[in-house]
């Protein structure tokens, strides 16, 4: 077959150039960050940002969020957009706290999974066989699930009044197994408290990981690793990801569209039920009614600011969950982030005069003088502001690079068999 | 041959509306008693008898205290079914209504307590910036969508997260909320002035908020635009095809800002039946959740405003008389909730069978009788 | 509608098609025909045409499938032999894609059989299709594009060789020993339309398929890429594959083809052996009765300028961040009562060139002029308002409302206009009333106005949009394939309305792949490649093949075929004009697959 004519009016030889983060880049940036978070922290004497146990209630934070955000990946990777998680992930806390309670918090964790998978299934019920649009049946979700949940607990849990259940929440369950690793743990901590220029802060981040971290925090981050091996490196995820891209081409193929989306519907509401399962297991010991605090939507946020891609999610989660836990640390670190921004955005104009890339530039450093200024004209940072940080983020992220994002093909639409062209 | 007589032809177009009629309500009402069967059995399974719960709300909807209580509810869950169901004829997913309402009904708040102008000129000041502000907030889903291709249904998601990082940003002594509060714990502004409050009808039930006239004008203006002007018209062909209608002329990318606008500013007026007839004050204890609501009873009453007076009586016939149950006879609340959700998710998979089921159905129709005709034609020829 | 054919300038003349055809030097010979009849469904019980062997590949009895409303299958019967390239015809709409899907277990037959190699089988899914040996390469490629070609390539056959290097290893052997030149690693996104052929045709040989069924794979090649896919074909033959062939094109068929099969109306209507068979037989069996044929008609060109665009220029910027000159430089002149042929392998910017005249692309440069008023600034509404009316490409995506009423369709485009509305207010009553007039004096064959726009035939869903833009005293009609997937008889009509308003001193845009169509409408032809004009060309000095090399980006400036050649395709043509009395290239030719 001759190869003479391309008969579509692309540019020849223009060859697709992907800047794809190559892993030395990332731990470069991730060492360049902690420079600066260490230069900044010598200079304010205030190293809170980097110390053992920020980095530990940032991963706590990251757990929910990391797992709603896993099953929006599941989801939408085969084509079906959940904004249900959240309703989900209702469920989990639940069917976590309820299980918990009357067996072990290890079959509350199962039982949150079930509970949000029984979630999922019905959200694939609805858009999948029935062909409801995904946003409808999601906030109908969001609507039945807590009114459920608010429901049983108020007509079940008024017998366990004696074993500590409240008015309005579940009795509590044992706690989960939290792991520290002897020796490394204490070690660091020790250097950490010498406060030396960026040892004691990298110290400070490795302490944060190997001490007081509950085992459902390994569990989460090994779901994510896995949940990458199965999507990209099987025949399942292949199968399950071309549901998501042309489902029509899938059936073509021998593709059953449904089973596949099915599975990962269900699959993704296991995920934002084991997100829930960890608030009313790890972070609280009892299910009461809106504990999940619309982490399913920050779950969300991460999978699209991580480009629909596990890697970027993790650090999605890891980033929204550090905001997330800086709530609850003093204002006066907050306040010495809004100098490091101002400074990494300085930084980040330095690079863009480097790229010649003069309107960004002149973004980043207008940014950064308000950062910079924001930071020297007060005392603390608003609480609320902080809390609304991972939403600002995602919007930016989204403005500023949709054209980069990569969503699956066919996501949010309906498919019926037989009816492709 | 292609224009058959007319009494045929309107034969059919009869026949053809009230199959539709049949379908467009059988839905509704499937979801409702399937729902009520659900409930039923939820409540029997802890024991209730589920007739004696029924029986309390029913008994409370024929009292007349009980009747200005599900049409005042009703006001305002019309308004926030009226604000979702304009973006949603539209194919825009104004998730953000949620939002819109909290942060337009803390501005108008704010101005109600700060102006004090004669009540001609206070009230539509209020309503106006409650309009203002709610538009405002949700043209920003509406420009990111335009110019950033931002899905709206996650921008409006991330814009209801932040709304509350707004109010409490603001609602704060010293910004919005007075220096010194008074003895109550939860965080409030002043009260509105007294030339703010909309007046009201006083029934045997109590007062009738006057508000339920601003909801009833909302529709009667929602229809007339969408059904009866050109822009109505642009609206519907581009929630029925983006693409259709971009090749019709229709300036998509103003339409999706304006609908966007138009939908956060009758979103403006929700929390207003609440803040110019009962609380006179915005605080942390403001109703949240409507926004969630009225897309539901907007799905539930299909985006038309008739079918949407209906469901927003029914969802506020189950919100108010569902308070009752507690007090009577220890039913849980929440029962209401329970009921709700199964009636939403019901019905959304109602229709869109009907939805199917009817388009194939006059594809069929309209197969047969052009066969029928084709026929008769040839007979004709025949015997020519 | 039979007219003597008038040779000259003017003269419409429907030319035998492009394609380098070994039949074409064989004359037809008319009185032995080999069609074996075609009531009741004879099967041709001789020896094979050519390669066949005695064994049965695919043997369909009595297939029969219905949609609502419409019967697209009614007992068809096709046997093919093994080893052998079988065509399948018939009109667009006939029924060959769901008599297709049928054989790929994409959709399940109400009635009838299936038998592969003697055995007869059921197909729930393609995945039973699959194992039994048979690939298909589907019309509208079937590809994800956010996936590699790898990955494109073993998803549903991981069994065979997995999803790693194996596979890999596999694909570039296949690739190599057909010269098929695919890159497994590159992601489809960045393919153009014969590297997705390619890699299509790869998934099925991937999986080691030996029936082979090709789905209109020629309607988004340029004639020299025909060329090449046609010798792959042989080639498969040669190994064994037997090969199902869809087309309306009789001269690729002819080309390539070793039997025949017919179908008209959703059912089989006869065999026919190519060897013996004449393009002008097919197409009367394609078609069953006469042909509808242009009519010759003087010309009604005028030296008044209607529209008038001048350096258009369209570039868009991908997600890399590179530029892809969509539109280079494109001017054109068109007059009062003139018709201007844009030809082009689809995907050359055409679409584009359309969309920037109706103001739906912002230009990057540019001018676009209509009867003197600069339009170049102005939104699509007021370009509509001005007087320029579209028939668009797609109708269902750009022209109609599926689910509106045929009186809001009516409404859509001219919502401004009269009898529409009136200031802001709509008129439905108005609308509808002239909507009953555009439905009559347009034959749109719909039981009333009320009904929905998707259950009307393709064929009277262009007729409706042609008559609503017609209505409001356009001054350039833009017609964008406008006989795309639509039924002979409407077709005709098409051609007939266009003409009318070309009469009537419209200045028309047609945009066609249907060469014939082209040659047959126009009083100029532009080529466009690439997004440029690269050529032009009369419509009475050029022949459809001349045409096609120039659409390849071969040749450029003004093209003038040899007059023999010229000479020569209006003898053929003649022939068949004199002997029958029609011109079977007519609508035989048309390039396009109805669904």
């Amino acid at each position: 077959m001759s190869t003479a004519t391309a008969a579509r009016p692309k540019a020849p030889g223009a060859p697709a150039k992907k800047h794809k983060l190559s892993w030395p880049v990332v731990l470069l940036l991730i060492a360049g960050a902690l420079v600066l978070f260490s230069a900044v922290g010598m200079a304010t004497g205030n190293h809170s940002l980097t110390s053992s146990g920020q980095v530990t209630a940032a991963l706590s934070a990251a757990v929910p969020i990391g797992m709603a955000g896993l099953g929006g990946l599941w989801s939408e990777r085969a084509g079906v957009v959940n904004i249900g998680l959240e309703g989900m992930m209702v469920a989990g806390t639940f069917c976590g706290a309820w299980a918990g309670y009357l067996v072990n918090p290890w079959v509350g964790l199962l039982a949150g999974m079930a509970g949000g998978a029984l979630g999922g299934l019905l959200h694939a019920v609805i858009t999948v066989t029935f062909g409801v649009d995904h946003i409808v049946s999601g906030v109908g979700i969001n609507l039945l699930i807590p009114g459920i949940c608010a429901y049983v607990n108020r007509i079940y849990y008024k017998d366990y009044v004696s074993v500590g259940a409240g008015q309005n929440q579940s009795p509590p369950a044992d706690p989960l197994p939290y792991i520290t690793v002897p020796g490394l743990s204490s070690g660091l901590k020790d250097i950490e408290s010498h406060h030396w220029f960026f040892v004691s802060d990298v110290a400070g981040v490795l302490a944060g990981l190997v001490t007081n971290i509950s085992v459902v925090v390994v569990l989460a981050a090994a779901l994510i690793v896995v949940s990458y091996f199965v999507l990209w490196r099987t025949v399942f995820g292949l199968r399950l990801r071309s549901c998501g891209e042309n489902p029509t081409a899938s059936e073509s193929l021998g593709v059953n569209v449904y089973k596949y989306k099915y599975i990962a519907v269900i699959a993704s509401g296991a995920f934002a039920g084991l997100g829930g399962a960890y608030l009313s297991l790890v972070a609280a010991h009892f299910y009461k009614d809106g504990q999940t605090l619309g982490r399913g939507f920050i779950g969300l946020a991460a999978m699209i600011f991580g480009n629909w891609m596990p890697g970027g999610l993790a650090m999605g989660a890891g980033l929204f969950g550090f905001t997330d836990s800086l709530q609850l640390r003093d204002p006066g670190s907050v306040h010495v982030l809004l100098l490091i921004v101002g400074i990494a955005m300085v930084l980040l104009a330095l690079w863009q005069l480097y790229r010649r890339k003069y309107t960004a530039m002149v973004i980043s450093l207008v940014i950064a003088g308000g950062m910079i200024a924001w930071y020297s004209l007060t005392d603390e940072v608003q609480r609320p502001l902080i809390v609304a940080t991972p939403y600002v983020i995602t919007l930016v992220v989204l403005s500023l690079a949709s054209q980069r994002l990569r969503p699956p093909k066919a996501d949010g639409q309906i498919y019926r068999k037989g009816q492709g062209k | 041959m292609t224009s058959p007589n007319p009494a045929a032809k309107r034969s059919l177009a009869q026949r053809i509306s009230v199959e539709r009629i049949v379908l467009a309500l059988a839905a509704p009402v499937l979801a409702v008693v399937l729902s009520v069967a659900i409930c039923s059995v939820l409540l029997a399974t802890s024991g209730k008898n589920p007739f004696d719960a029924w029986n309390v709300m029913i008994t409370y909807a024929t009292k007349s205290d009980g009747q200005v209580a599900i049409l005042n509810r009703s006001t305002t869950y019309y308004l926030a079914a009226a604000a979702a169901a304009f973006g949603f004829r539209m194919n825009l997913f104004n998730i953000g209504v949620e939002g819109q309402y909290k942060v337009a009904a803390l501005f108008a708040a704010y101005i109600g307590a700060q102006v004090d102008l004669p009540a001609f000129i206070q009230i539509p000041l209020l309503l106006v910036t409650a309009m203002l502000v709610g538009g405002l907030y949700a043209s920003i889903a509406g420009l990111l969508k335009v110019f950033r291709g931002v899905s709206e249904v996650i921008s409006t998601i991330m814009l209801n997260a932040i709304a509350i990082a707004i109010v409490g940003l603001l609602l704060v002594p010293g910004i919005f909320a007075p220096k010194v509060s008074g003895t109550s714990n939860s965080i409030q502004t002043e009260p509105i002035s007294r030339s703010s409050h909309f007046f009201a009808i006083q029934t045997d039930g109590g007062p009738l908020w006057g508000f339920i006239f601003i909801a009833v004008l909302v529709g009667v203006v929602f229809q007339f635009v969408l059904t009866r002007t050109r822009f109505g018209f642009d609206l519907r062909a581009t929630g029925r095809s983006e693409s259709a209608a971009t090749a019709s002329g229709v300036n998509v990318k103003r339409m999706i800002v304006i609908s966007m606008v138009v939908s956060g500013a009758i979103a403006g007026l929700i929390g207003m039946p609440e803040l110019l007839q009962n609380s006179f004050y915005y605080g942390q204890t403001f109703q949240p959740g409507l926004g969630f609501l009225g897309i539901s009873i907007a799905l539930l009453g299909r985006n038309s405003p008739i079918g949407m007076a209906f469901s927003a009586l029914l969802f506020a016939f189950l919100d108010a008389t569902g308070a009752q149950l507690p007090t009577q006879g220890g039913f849980p609340a929440e029962i209401v909730s329970v009921m709700e959700g199964t009636i939403v998710i019901c019905v959304v998979v109602a229709y869109e069978l009907v939805r199917r089921y009817g388009l194939t159905r006059q594809q069929k129709k309209v197969g047969e009788q052009l066969a029928a005709q084709l026929a008769a034609a040839e007979k004709k020829e025949v015997s020519a | 509608m039979r007219s003597t054919r008038t040779p000259g300038p003017r003269s419409v003349s429907r030319f035998p098609p492009p394609w380098p055809s070994e039949r074409n030097d064989a004359p037809p010979d008319h009185q032995e025909t080999a069609i074996t009849a075609s009531d009741p469904v004879p099967l041709r019980k001789d020896g094979t045409p050519s390669a066949g062997t005695a064994t049965t590949a695919v043997e369909l009895r009595g297939i029969t499938k219905r949609f609502p409303g419409v019967v697209a299958n009614h007992d068809i019967n096709l046997t093919v032999r093994t080893g052998t390239v079988h065509a399948l015809m018939g009109e667009n709409g006939a029924g060959k894609s769901t008599l297709m899907k049928i054989l790929y277990g994409m959709q399940k037959p109400d009635e009838g059989t299936i038998a592969i190699n003697g055995e007869l089988c059921e197909f729930n899914t393609p995945g039973d299709a699959i194992e039994r040996g048979i690939g298909m390469v589907h019309q509208h490629f079937m590809l994800a594009d956010n996936l590699t070609v790898l990955e494109n390539v073993v998803l549903g056959g991981e069994k065979i060789h997995g999803i790693g290097a194996k596979a890999k290893a596999k694909i570039k052997e296949i690739s190599d020993q057909y010269g098929l030149g695919v890159r497994p690693d590159a992601l489809v996104e960045d393919l153009g339309v014969a590297d997705r052929q390619r890699v299509e045709i790869l998934k099925v040989l991937y999986r080691g398929a030996k029936i082979l069924i090709l789905d209109e794979p020629t309607a988004v090649l340029v004639p020299q890429e025909v060329d090449a896919l046609f010798d792959n074909l042989r080639e498969l033959k040669s190994e064994g594959v037997t090969v199902i062939f869809i087309s309306h094109k009789l001269h690729e068929v002819l080309a390539v083809a070793d039997a025949i099969s017919v179908i008209r109306r959703g059912t089989t209507v006869g065999d026919a052996d190519p060897k013996a068979v004449t393009a002008r037989q097919l197409a009367e069996m394609m078609v069953g009765a006469e042909l509808p044929s242009p009519e010759s008609r003087a010309s009604t060109v005028t030296t008044d300028e209607m529209l008038d665009v001048t350096d258009l220029r369209i570039a868009k910027t991908d997600a890399e961040g590179i530029e892809r000159v969509v539109l280079d430089d494109i001017s054109l002149r068109i007059h009062k009562g003139e018709i201007l042929g844009i030809a082009g392998v689809e995907g050359n910017g055409q679409a584009e060139l359309v969309e920037a005249i109706m103001g739906m692309l912002p230009l990057d440069g540019g001018t676009v002029t209509l009867d003197g008023k600069d339009l170049s600034g102005t939104l699509t509404r007021s370009r509509r308002e001005a007087g320029i009316g579209y028939i668009p490409e797609d109708r269902h995506k750009h022209g109609l409302l599926l689910e509106a009423p045929l009186w809001e369709n009516r409404i859509l485009g001219h919502v401004t206009e009269a009898p529409n509305s009136t200031g802001v207010l709509l008129n439905p009553s108005a609308a509808r009333v002239d909507t009953q007039r555009i439905v009559e004096e347009f034959d749109v064959r719909t039981p009333g106005i009320e009904v929905t726009a998707a259950s009307l035939s393709g064929g009277n869903q262009q007729k409706l949009i042609i008559g609503r833009e017609m209505s409001h005293q356009p001054k350039l009609l833009i017609a964008a394939h406008p006989t795309r997937g639509v039924d002979v008889g409407a077709q005709a009509q098409i051609w007939e309305h266009i003409r009318s308003a070309q009469r009537e001193g419209l200045a028309v845009l047609l945009i066609s792949a249907d060469l014939d169509e082209l040659i047959g409408l126009s009083d100029t032809i532009r080529v466009i490649y690439r997004g440029r004009l690269v050529a032009d060309a009369d419509p009475a000095t050029v022949t459809a093949e001349d045409l096609g090399t120039a659409m390849t980006g071969a040749a450029s400036g003004h093209i003038e075929s040899e007059p023999e050649a010229v000479a020569e395709a209006h003898a053929v043509a003649a022939e068949g004009t004199e002997a029958e009395g029609t011109d079977p290239s007519d609508t035989a030719d048309d390039p396009q697959a109805g669904e």
